[in-house]
């Protein structure tokens, strides 16, 4: 075989693995949105479910997966920002830095299942959180942390350095030069960090199942008061969340339209997905054009 | 002629291996030094020592006496933030912060605690107009700074160490990536900033050296050579090492 022959084959394998790729997404995609779809309506996003007659919805769930989400992020936001900016500002060369990654790489890698188990154990039982959107916010910061500070570390890196020496140069202390200056410029990529991994988030099932529990009370909106049962901005109700809701209506459900409700709520998991990759994209574009492109 | 700045035996270690031999320079004011030399001469860290910028670089260790102001530099009780706002420096790269030209100029002046919108109007004006580039800006102080040229760049950067009204404008070859049009408003605007300010430059580039520098510093592996009028290094130069690399026989 001439080297052009052995060229134009190893072009071809290549070509054919990602279009197998592909076609493997897009038929996932296209099977649950085409089967879904024509179950989402109105109706379906705003009414409660209901365990044992048909015609039941998901609202309380979809407001539970987004409620989650933000708790989520408001607790793992400011964690994964110290530590991001500790690894890429701060931390030196040496056996620590090694700790530390290796630390968020374990993290990351760990079953869903298990920490789930751990977060009942830990938080729902021994400091009495019960099963909680708040013990379910806990438990997923733990996936969510090596995501976050991993791709908040990397937009700090993307900063170049002469950044961090105009910023010296101008005798701003490291903390300042950071501040004003890093996180700023570094921020249209934290940005869509973050939205990439509330993906992540808004799709996990596993480990909410016994942190964040599998009812969904009724939830009154008109109550704006989080310390009330009912209301719903209360941290400290079960939660039954879309992910959830659709492995539950699958496995223990007895409502008899199991599943078209199943199908509806994962286009609805799919599209909401897929609404915040393209807005992580988009909304990064926008502000790395404002930031460098100018008015 | 006032030396403004005067370094005595100078040597740099980075990581036990030292790189500056003891070098002594003084620097007048009003006037522009160059200092050049081969890549790996230390002429760059040099310049460095003098604003501390070697300070962030782990495993440097400097010895010697900067005397700035009858003070030394690397005395322990330095404000580096006064140090920095008194040596300025501009780098090989223009490194505008990605903010408007408005809030790159007023920066320093914010950061010292100037608030007064009026005065930093005008002294937005006047940092931009020493810079030469205040006719391209005027119109476009909300834009921001990095969508303007490479060279327009540089002057904005100049602009914003000059918004705080240093003694010495240090210059890591300000010109080396701009093009032979913006480098030549870089020169002149460098020749109207010497009336006021003490300038050091380090360059590659030899034709800017002669072009611009009243005093020109020659370094070789970490020794300085050779320091002494521009118009005399250039025409009898009096170390043969300097007569070679001027007449281009290495670097």
């Amino acid at each position: 075989m001439t080297p052009n022959q052995t060229d134009r084959i190893a072009t071809q394998v290549i070509n054919v693995l990602v279009l197998i790729v592909v076609l493997i997404l897009m038929f996932l995609l296209g099977d649950i949105i085409l089967n879904g779809f024509p179950h989402i309506s109105w109706h379906f996003l705003t009414s409660p479910s209901s365990p044992f007659s048909a015609g039941g919805g998901i609202r309380d769930q979809l407001f539970n997966s987004l409620y989650l989400l933000i708790l989520t992020l408001i607790i793992s936001f400011p964690l994964a920002l110290g530590s991001a900016i500790y690894l890429a500002e701060y931390a030196g060369n040496n056996w620590r830095t090694g700790l530390i990654r290796t630390a968020i790489e374990v993290l990351s890698s760990l079953p869903s299942v298990v920490v789930g188990l751990f977060g009942y154990l830990l938080f729902v039982i021994q400091f009495h959180l019960g099963f909680s959107i708040l013990s379910g916010a806990i438990a997923l910061t733990f996936f969510n942390l090596p995501l976050l500070v991993r791709s908040i570390e990397g937009s700090l890196h993307a900063v170049p350095d002469t950044q961090r020496e105009a910023g010296m140069a101008l005798g701003l202390s490291s903390w300042r030069t950071i501040r004003s200056i890093i996180l700023p410029a570094a921020l249209p990529g934290i940005l869509t960090g973050i939205i990439l991994s509330a993906g992540r988030v808004f799709g996990e099932a596993a480990a909410l199942i016994y942190t964040a529990g599998q009812s969904a009370p009724i939830l009154n909106y008109a109550d704006w008061n989080p310390t009330d049962g009912s209301s719903f901005l209360n941290p400290m109700r079960p939660a039954e969340t879309l992910a959830v809701h659709i492995w539950k209506v699958n496995t223990e459900g007895v409502t008899p339209d199991a599943i078209s409700i199943s199908a509806g709520a994962s286009a609805v998991l799919i599209i909401v997905i897929l609404l915040f990759n393209f807005g992580a994209r988009a909304i990064g574009a926008h502000m790395y054009k404002k930031m460098t492109g100018g008015k | 002629m006032t030396a403004i700045l005067k370094t005595r035996d100078v040597h740099l270690s980075y990581a036990k291996q030292e790189t500056l031999h003891g070098v002594n320079l003084d620097f007048d004011d009003h006037s522009i030094t160059a200092l050049i030399g081969p890549s790996g001469c230390g002429k760059s860290t040099f310049l460095r020592c003098l604003n501390r910028m070697n300070d962030l670089i782990p495993k440097t260790t400097v010895t010697g006496s900067f005397q700035f102001h009858g003070k030394d530099i690397y005395a322990p009780t330095t404000n580096l933030v006064e140090l920095r706002k008194q040596i300025g420096m501009v780098f090989q790269q223009p490194n505008p912060f990605p903010f408007s030209v408005y809030e790159n100029v007023t920066y320093g002046l914010k950061l010292a605690g100037h608030t007064n919108r009026h005065y930093l109007d005008e002294q937005v004006e006047r940092a931009l107009k020493q810079a030469a580039v205040w006719d391209e800006t005027k119109d476009a102080l909300n834009k921001n700074a990095m969508s303007f040229s490479g060279g327009q760049q540089q002057r904005i950067c100049i602009a914003r160490l000059l918004a705080v009204q240093p003694d010495i404008i240090l210059l890591d070859e300000p010109t080396s990536a701009l093009d032979p049009i913006s480098s030549a408003q870089i020169e002149t605007t460098l020749l109207a900033l010497k009336k006021t300010y003490c300038i050091i430059i380090v360059t590659h580039n030899l034709q800017q050296a002669s072009r611009i520098a009243d005093r020109t510093a020659f370094m070789l592996n970490g020794n300085l050579i050779e320091d002494d009028l521009t118009s005399k290094m250039f025409t009898k130069p009096a170390n043969q090492a300097t007569s070679d690399y001027l007449n281009g026989k290495f670097g």
